[in-house]
């Protein structure tokens, strides 16, 4: 250090004096730097809207606890990016002073414009999640939500509606409301109860009915996220009953070739002619159930009757009945008598395993009831019957190869017995001749 | 006069009448404890029964991942007696080592390995290492779903071992996962590599046996010696013995075949509650209790480094326990057997009860 100064005294006047302006510069800019990032980072940290109204009880202290789990606080969003108003500011009136571009809450029929103002507009969504569609307003208007909003009709579905208020979870999160897990009971809570639905004449048992569905099944038990709950018909931001010639339509998204094949049966002209509602006429809506075999039938389960009674129609489903149920029960016995042989320890993997083709079979098979044909309906259930009767084989050629084997078991230990008393007759005759012990 | 022509000209190139004379001067002590010397016999003949079978196995037996089941498959179905084959050969190797724990056992507790019978012992528990390792690799070659996570899980216990686990691991896998890799080695084990070992251990055994003689327990040494002829008197009991295993072979194969389950698929979960083959099984149920950290210590590296260690201590036993030894190491190493007998037999059942 002495060194230092020694070295700094002899410079002249004039490089001593570039020197000391050099490092005043510095000295100054870095403060300057370190004073605005300071400012900055309060900035950022400060929110008055959070720290006044989380001090509150009740619906004025709710939406601040609930923002802390919110998706757009994530983002980076804060209160006055939706509400307007100042967060700097300390005092409620400057807060929320007009100057400041306070919103307050808005009213449910502003709603969809309130949430649009972001996600109708590309270029500012484009800086969150670029992948995510920004017509929902716009399709929102479509809907029978959005029609009755424009008409004054304050009771509709908006966006908070669905999406909740302020713990608004991307879709994708099991605990937002309208993940797949949770959509139907969030459409339930209007849609299941009786005094809210008061007035609209639709009924308000779909939630009810839909829990009992083969759909629900899927989603509640099986966690299958594909099966299908109340947006995946109806849409969601243009939520619309289909209409009854666009049912076959939506259902055909997953049934594709059920109902490709109804489109181009003979029932397709008679129900569109009788306004039968095509899938739904059999299958209902909300409760779809998973099908039988007794639905294509004449008996009391029959769906066909409904519209079939001592026509071509009814001997068909008569027969459609029966071949369904004689493949059933061919693939139920070679399945059985399959199962007893392995149960008895023989090896039958291989006809256990042609099997599966038999019940692919089948399930084409009552696909192709679509087709309302017996013919195509032959060409599912002939071969796998071959199949199912073959397997049956199997297994009898087993149960016969076990009894083979448990005979010559038989056999062999008369044999073996036989062989071992020999063997000791002979220790006997030898130990009686030479004697068997020696002792020292 | 034909035979004896043959006889003699046999004995003039191989000596027959020399061994015949030293089998007939072989003789073999009678006491109450000599129902245990049937079962070193009776571990032979199951042997021969395996190699017997196990010959016959490899006509059809293709060892690849791809073929392996399949091949098995086919001789339980196709071949004519493959079921046979296949039942026996599995049942046989579980009771040859049931025989083989009988037979070391009895030769424990009759003080069997006292001088000059110590290289006896040894050989006979390295030929019960061998049986076990041949059980182990034949597990795995009908490649099903049981056998492919047996192998996954008892490879992983030989993996914890310090210093030469990953080594091991690898070696024995062919790689770092259970794969057709590693089924052919398993397979180049059972059929080339144990085979080799057991031919040249079996041989010295079967050679120390004879030059050495049964040896009589402590006990019943000092009652006077009362003896019966090795041929024919004991070889025949023992001949019946043998041709009753062929019936209780032939009944389990008839009535219990060996399953041959699912192909082994390396994507599928492993099947709940998998175990081990019996003789596994108190090893695999003691590591399952072993608490994870043992003071600083990894508990499962403990576990199997005790293990390990047993069984060096066990090979050793001759050297341990010795005609000089003081009473009380005596006394230590058969109470060391009596623990050893009842930890296996409360584990194994405690394994298969769990």
């Amino acid at each position: 250090m002495k060194q230092q100064l020694k070295n700094f005294r002899d410079l002249t006047p004039k490089r001593r004096r570039v020197l000391l302006t050099a490092l005043s510069v510095v000295l100054v800019l870095g403060g300057v730097a370190l004073f605005a990032s300071t400012v900055r980072t309060s900035a950022q940290k400060k929110n008055s809207c959070i720290e006044c109204h989380t001090k509150l009880d009740g619906p004025l202290g709710e939406p601040a606890r609930l923002f802390a789990n919110d998706i757009h606080k994530e983002r980076g969003l804060a209160c006055n990016d939706c509400h307007g108003g100042n967060p700097l500011a300390d005092d409620k009136v400057a807060a929320k002073s007009a100057s400041s571009g306070y919103l307050g809450k808005p009213k449910p029929i502003d709603i969809p414009s309130f949430c649009g103002k972001c996600h109708s507009d590309a270029s500012v969504m484009k800086r969150f999640n670029p992948t995510l569609r920004v017509d929902q307003v716009q399709e929102y208007y479509t809907s029978v939500h959005g029609n009755r909003l424009k008409n004054g009709d304050q009771k509709v579905a908006t966006c908070a509606s669905c999406h909740g208020i302020h713990g608004i979870r991307p879709p994708s999160d099991p605990a937002s409301t309208v993940n797949a897990l949770n959509v139907a009971e969030t459409c339930g809570k209007c849609h299941g109860s009786a005094d809210y639905m008061q007035g609209y004449q639709i009924a308000h048992d779909q939630y009810e009915k839909y829990k009992t569905s083969v759909h629900a099944k899927a989603i509640y038990e099986k966690h299958d996220l594909s099966a299908p709950t109340c947006n995946d018909c109806h849409g969601n931001h243009g939520a619309v009953p289909p209409g009854l010639t666009s049912v076959a339509n939506v259902c055909g998204q997953c049934h594709g070739r059920q109902s490709t094949l109804f489109q181009n049966s003979p029932h397709k002209s008679p129900f569109e002619k009788a306004n039968a509602g095509e899938c739904i006429r059999c299958h209902s809506n909300h409760g779809i159930v998973p099908p039988t075999d007794e639905m294509a039938g004449t008996g009391p389960q029959s769906v066909c009757i409904t519209c079939h009674t001592n026509d071509k129609g009814f001997a068909a489903a008569q027969q459609i009945e029966e071949k369904l149920g004689g493949l059933t029960a061919s693939i139920h016995g070679a399945n059985q008598i399959l199962e007893r042989a392995e149960r008895a320890g023989m090896e039958v993997s291989r006809p256990k395993f042609e099997l599966r083709d038999a019940l692919d079979g089948l399930t084409q098979a009552r696909v192709l009831v679509h087709t309302a044909s017996l013919e195509e309906l032959e060409k599912a259930i002939g071969p796998s019957m071959e199949i199912a009767g073959k397997s049956y084989k199997a297994g009898e050629s087993a149960f016969s190869e076990l009894n083979f084997r448990r005979g010559g078991l038989a056999v062999s230990l008369v044999f073996i017995l036989f062989l071992a008393v020999l063997v000791y007759l002979k220790i006997k005759q030898i130990e009686q001749r030479d004697g068997a012990v020696s002792e020292t | 006069m034909k035979i004896e022509n043959a006889l003699n000209w046999l004995d003039e190139r191989l000596g027959i009448d020399a061994a015949f004379a030293l089998a007939k001067k072989k003789e073999v002590p009678l006491h109450r404890h000599s129902i245990w010397y049937y079962f070193g016999g009776m571990t032979l003949f199951l042997f021969i029964v395996q190699v017997t079978t196990g010959i016959l196995l490899l006509l059809y037996y293709r060892p690849s991942a791809e073929t392996a089941f399949e091949s098995v498959q086919f001789i339980v179905t196709e071949v004519e007696f493959g079921w046979l084959i296949r039942s026996v050969h599995s049942w046989s190797a579980n009771l040859m080592i049931l025989a083989l724990f009988i037979h070391m056992f009895s030769v424990f507790f009759m003080s069997g390995f006292r001088p000059p019978r110590e290289i006896t012992w040894v050989t006979g528990v390295l030929l019960l290492f061998i049986c076990i390792f041949f059980g182990f690799s034949g597990y795995l070659l009908p490649w099903n779903k049981l056998a492919y996570f047996a192998t996954k899980v008892g490879t992983e216990i030989a993996g914890v071992v310090p210093v030469v686990g990953r080594f091991m691991l690898r070696f024995l896998r062919g790689g770092d996962e259970v794969t057709g890799a590693t089924l052919t080695r398993f397979f180049g084990f059972h059929v080339a590599i144990l085979p080799a070992a057991t031919t040249l251990i079996l041989g010295i055994h079967l050679l120390l046996v004879q030059m050495h003689g049964m040896s009589v327990p402590p006990s019943m040494e000092d009652k006077p010696q009362r003896k019966m002829k090795f041929f024919p008197n004991f070889m025949l009991r023992d001949l019946i013995g043998w041709i009753l295993a062929i019936g209780v072979l032939a009944a389990l194969a008839a009535i219990f075949p060996w399953e041959l389950g699912e192909k082994a698929d390396p994507f599928a979960p492993a099947p709940e509650g998998i175990k081990p083959e019996w003789y596994f099984l108190f090893m695999f149920q003691t590591l399952k209790y072993i608490p994870a950290k043992i003071l600083a210590f990894d508990g499962e590296v403990l576990g199997v480094l005790a293990f390990g260690l047993g069984g060096f201590v066990w090979l050793l036993i001759p050297f341990i326990n010795r005609p000089t030894s003081s009473p009380r190491i005596k006394l230590a190493v058969f109470l060391f057997g009596i623990f050893v007998v009842a930890f296996i037999v409360v584990m194994t059942i405690v394994g298969f009860l769990a």
